[in-house]
């Protein structure tokens, strides 16, 4: 799918749904910035929307960083940020975020995402995994398939919308398998141009 | 064509009735989601229940939530404290956005130091006699009647055995506190303090065996990192989960998750 097609793509997908956006590692840069264009400005700045966005391959601070130069207002997205801490790059944490010491503490993931659903509740919830690459660097496949399993089912039956961006390079061939098993559906960012 | 209706009495139940109990105890609703998920609704009703644990993994936590969410639906709480200051308790409550100060305003949540009632009832002695063990429950049961309190915690049951040391005179006062508690329908949990490798539930071994149920607590490893863990152990009266569950202790209160297993085994 073209990227600037991804919005409106999006806003047309329903609630309950998983979603896989697979980008193309060769033009990665340019695709992720327009899945950020499409999921916090398009969908996520729509009036009854909140986003819960879990940063895993870059800091908090980054994507926020991005977010702002497209206008997305502070109140309209949270952070669960998986990485920062790993890093050693805590040391001027985000008011809209909130922290996990690492990311093999997948649990962690699930209880901050449904600590902020019940503390923000919104009609239309979004919840980003940014991504499923950089969670498969630090768990084990079992122990990821699992936790999507239950995570994507449980965000699933309260009704949010779950968006998860992966790369699809060649090492990725067993996840993306997994993955399709969970998700309502898969966009491939770049395809169809 | 329609097939035959089958007789009712061949019709195949659901395995939900297949599993359902032949009577349902009343539940008493901890007000932790979770927790009330993977008990059926609720601890039943009179239970005494022990909540297991070592250092750090929550215990104190769960107990307060649970006097607070039923202080909120009009059910008189009660904690009783052995170790630390009521005031500093409060203090630490008032960190959570689940505590309301006006439920101790109003004598909904009610606080006691155990300490200040042991000098009240003059039991000075290091180890209790009979006597003054029978004192102490004389004194926690009218309490509970004379308040109507429906929900009470004892933090911890470890420091008051402390005081009874002997297995026998601890069964005593377990069995005669928990039927007093029972009748007067209010509904119990008592803090027990186990150390990280101890393979049982109490100080004594005996506690376990007495009470109606057990929640347990402890912090496991994955990878050198640290999650709390909660587990149903035991609960009579009702079908309960017995999964492992990591907790986090939130400004909104306990939130569960299910413990991810993998094909690693704990502590890897």
């Amino acid at each position: 799918m073209p990227p600037a097609d991804i919005g409106e793509r999006l806003r047309a997908i329903p609630g309950g749904s998983a979603v896989a956006l697979k980008l193309d590692p060769r033009e990665y840069a340019d695709h992720y910035f327009a899945v950020l264009n499409a999921t916090l400005r398009d969908l996520g700045s729509e009036p009854d929307a909140h986003t819960i966005y879990i940063t895993v391959t870059n800091p908090a601070s980054f994507v926020w960083s991005l977010a702002q130069a497209l206008d997305v207002p502070a109140d309209k997205i949270s952070f669960v940020d998986v990485i920062s801490h790993i890093m050693m790059n805590y040391a001027n944490p985000l008011p809209n975020a909130t922290y996990i010491e690492t990311p093999r503490a997948l649990e962690e993931i699930m209880l901050r995402v449904d600590y902020l659903l019940r503390k923000f509740p919104h009609p239309r919830s979004i919840v980003v995994v940014d991504s499923l690459n950089a969670l498969a660097i630090h768990n084990p496949r079992d122990l990821l398939s699992e936790f999507f399993h239950i995570f994507l089912t449980n965000l699933k039956t309260r009704n949010v919308l779950t968006l998860i961006l992966m790369s699809s390079d060649e090492e990725s061939g067993g996840l993306e398998q997994m993955l399709n098993l969970l998700v309502d559906e898969t966009i491939d960012v770049g395809r169809g141009r | 064509m329609d097939s035959p209706e089958a007789p009712a009495s061949t019709t195949a139940p659901s395995s939900r009735a297949l599993m359902a109990p032949a009577a349902v105890l009343e539940r008493c609703a901890t007000g932790i989601e979770g927790l009330d998920d993977i008990l059926g609704g609720g601890v039943p009703r009179g239970n005494m229940v022990l909540v297991a644990g070592s250092v750090g993994t929550g215990k104190t936590t769960l107990c307060l939530e649970f006097l607070v969410r039923g202080a909120e639906r009009g059910e008189r709480s009660l904690f009783l404290s052995v170790t630390e200051a009521s005031q500093k308790l409060i203090q630490n409550l008032s960190t959570f956005e689940f505590f309301r100060p006006d439920l101790v305003r109003d004598g909904s949540l009610v606080f006691v130091d155990l300490p200040g009632l042991y000098d009240k009832l003059g039991l000075e002695h290091e180890e209790l006699s009979a006597d003054e063990i029978d004192i102490l429950i004389r004194t926690i049961s009218d309490l509970v009647r004379s308040l109507g309190v429906k929900r009470l915690v004892l933090d911890s049951l470890t420091s008051v055995c402390y005081r009874i040391r002997r297995d026998e005179a601890i069964r005593d006062f377990m069995l005669r506190l928990g039927q007093s508690l029972s009748n007067a329908g209010c509904t119990s949990l008592l803090v027990s303090e186990i150390g990280p490798t101890q393979g049982r539930y109490s100080m004594h071994g005996v506690e376990e065996a007495i009470v109606d149920g057990v929640i347990l607590l402890w912090n496991t490893r994955r990878q050198g990192d640290i999650l709390r863990v909660l587990q149903i152990v035991k609960m009579r009266g009702t079908a309960h989960s017995r999964a492992q569950y990591v907790i986090e202790l939130t400004p909104i209160g306990l939130l569960m998750a299910p413990h991810l297993k993998g094909s690693h085994p704990e502590g890897v």
